[in-house]
């Protein structure tokens, strides 16, 4: 091929659903990329599995396949690579292979990428050696955590682009895969159909940027956009990166869609949850972001050139999540003029039937939402008034659940135990949920293998 | 308040801002060359820090890609535990942007408030 399409028609699990139906309805793609994981999201989809072994997966995934049967129907050259397998990829191509197969297409061949979940290999590596050392604290993995083993609910290395290329080699037209690399979505299709080796690590490097750009859905075609009053958001068209052969990269997004693709929003994301702009690292290339050049060829339409790359260094990160006790947050809209005391004396009575209870808690925020809790200490004090009304919002995390069930209890007697002036609780008492903290960490290359294995849709079950 | 003309971030860039973990980002694109120009002198790592005290930032590191015109600030332990321990209303530091896009300054220098 000259040109790769490659569109992303979803950038979390949560995302606009219809998204990626309305892209492939009005654009002929190659290739649709789903990425369904954030950092959280593996831990909330382990909790899953624990409790419903065929579970763990993002369920999303399967309302977007079922949505995409005409398309895939009627486009015979549209493929999928979605990391909609969370934690268990498996299960998600045997439900999806369902799907498939009662609507005709039981001949799909369907590719499940593995061997990320080190969950269940973590006392093996750590015996090898394995300290997991945390990314930002240093800490080791057996010091901070008393006992890793029963604590750890997921530990998942990000894997690249070759098993995703190796899928696409052995046939399959649907890839879906556990933790990779976000980029990697993008990176695997082009390594497949370029035929690009695995140390040209500039072209690496270009589809590495198209695959950043795109990762977050909308977000580079006008989406979280300072300029919002510029364009209709309601339409907004999901990103298309074309690629060709000799690295070239084009952001653009579907004909007559709303949103905008110009030098701003491509470089707002460029920028977007990144570290060090010299050192993007995946599992695939080190690439650096301060070479890349950004041109409008068109309308909604901007070129990127000059990505360079480095070699990968030989290590997956890995991020794990470990039980860190319980949480919750509720909210009480405060009234009148003196709502700001009135708040702050609220959440201190709350506080204070806690402790009468036997519960001092481990951690509370207080936020008078409305009166620069969005960001603290950032706030212009002084070029606002004080509201008439504002949003008291508490919370609390602590070791026992039972401590902060006694939390969400106080909140509802404030409304006739309390200062007059309060509403707002007529959704109920606040959910308390586990905590899962997050533990970035590395694995060497040598010690994970990454598996792939492809069938028909009608095979899988 | 400072006497002459005063300038908001807004006026020469936009941003956005997103998380890492316990960290965040804010990435800042220029309007023009000048505005890059501008902002490099003055949107300092430790201005940025300044601003942003009171999320507990611990340190400040800000890298530039004078080819695209943008600035990446990288805000360390600024998220009150992340996305999964924050207690805060905006766990992921999506607000960020839109706060320093109002910080302001005039002639020569930053206001310190």
């Amino acid at each position: 091929v000259a040109t790769l399409r490659i569109a992303n028609g979803a950038g979390f699990l949560g995302d606009w659903l219809a998204a990626p139906r309305r892209l492939v309805e009005r654009a002929d793609v190659d290739y649709l990329t789903i990425e369904h994981l954030a950092e959280l999201t593996m831990s909330i989809l382990a909790r899953q599995r624990e409790k419903d072994p065929n579970a763990g997966y993002a369920e999303d995934f399967l309302d977007i396949l079922r949505s995409l049967v005409p398309a895939l129907q009627q486009q015979p050259q549209l493929k999928i690579v979605a990391n909609s397998g969370g934690v268990n990829p498996p299960a998600c191509v045997r439900a999806a292979a369902k799907i498939l197969t009662a609507a005709g297409l039981g001949a799909t061949p369907v590719g499940c990428v593995t061997g990320d979940d080190l969950l269940p290999r973590l006392p093996e590596l750590m015996s090898a050696g394995c300290a997991f050392t945390n990314l930002d604290t240093t800490e080791s993995l057996q010091t901070a955590i008393r006992h890793p083993q029963s604590a750890i609910v997921s530990a998942n290395a990000y894997l690249g682009a070759r098993p995703i290329a190796n899928a696409l080699a052995a046939g399959a037209r649907i890839v879906i895969t556990g933790r990779v690399a976000d980029a990697s979505l993008t990176v695997g299709p082009a390594m497949h159909e370029f035929g690009w080796q695995w140390d040209d690590w500039n072209r690496l490097a270009a589809a590495t940027v198209a695959g950043h750009l795109i990762e977050c859905g909308a977000q580079v075609t006008g989406g979280y956009s300072v300029d919002w009053q510029s364009f209709d958001l309601a339409d907004v068209g999901y990103p298309i990166a074309e690629l060709s052969s000799d690295g070239a990269v084009v952001i653009a997004k579907p004909p007559g869609t709303g949103g905008a693709v110009n030098c701003r929003t491509v470089v707002e994301q460029l920028v977007y949850e990144i570290g060090d702009p010299r050192h993007y690292l995946t599992p695939d290339v080190d690439c650096d972001f301060t070479t890349v050049e950004v041109v409008e060829v068109g309308p909604d339409r901007v070129a990127l050139c000059n990505a360079t790359g480095r070699p990968a260094t030989d290590s997956y990160k890995v991020s794990l999540a470990y039980r860190d006790g319980w949480m919750a947050s509720g909210q009480l809209l405060v009234y009148g003029s003196d709502c700001r005391e009135k708040a702050e004396k609220s959440a201190r009575i709350l506080f204070e039937r806690c402790k009468l209870a036997g519960y001092e808690l481990a951690r509370t925020q207080v936020e008078l939402l409305g009166y620069g809790a969005g960001v603290p200490g950032a706030w212009l004090w002084r070029k606002y008034q004080t509201p008439g009304e504002l949003v008291l919002r508490v919370s609390a995390h602590d070791p026992r659940r039972e401590a902060v069930e006694c939390f969400v209890r106080q909140l509802a007697p404030l409304i006739t135990s309390g200062p007059a002036g309060l509403a707002g609780y007529a959704a109920g008492r606040p959910q308390v949920r586990p905590v899962f903290a997050y533990w970035p960490s590395l694995v060497p290359k040598s010690l994970v293998v990454p598996q792939v294995e492809v069938r028909k849709a009608k095979e899988w079950n | 308040m400072p006497v002459g003309k005063t300038i908001r971030v807004r006026d020469l860039a936009s941003a956005r801002s997103g998380d890492k973990g316990n960290h965040a980002n804010i990435g800042v694109v220029a309007n023009d060359e000048a505005a890059y120009g501008t902002l490099c002198s003055r949107l300092t790592a430790v201005r940025v820090q300044t601003h942003f005290q009171e999320l507990g930032v611990t340190r400040v590191e800000r890298y530039e890609l004078p080819h695209v015109l943008a600035l990446n600030f990288v805000l360390y332990d600024a998220l009150g535990g992340g996305a999964s321990r924050s207690l805060r209303i905006d766990t992921q530091g999506k607000l960020l942007a839109t706060s320093l896009l109002d910080l302001t300054f005039h002639a020569n220098a930053f206001e310190n408030e």
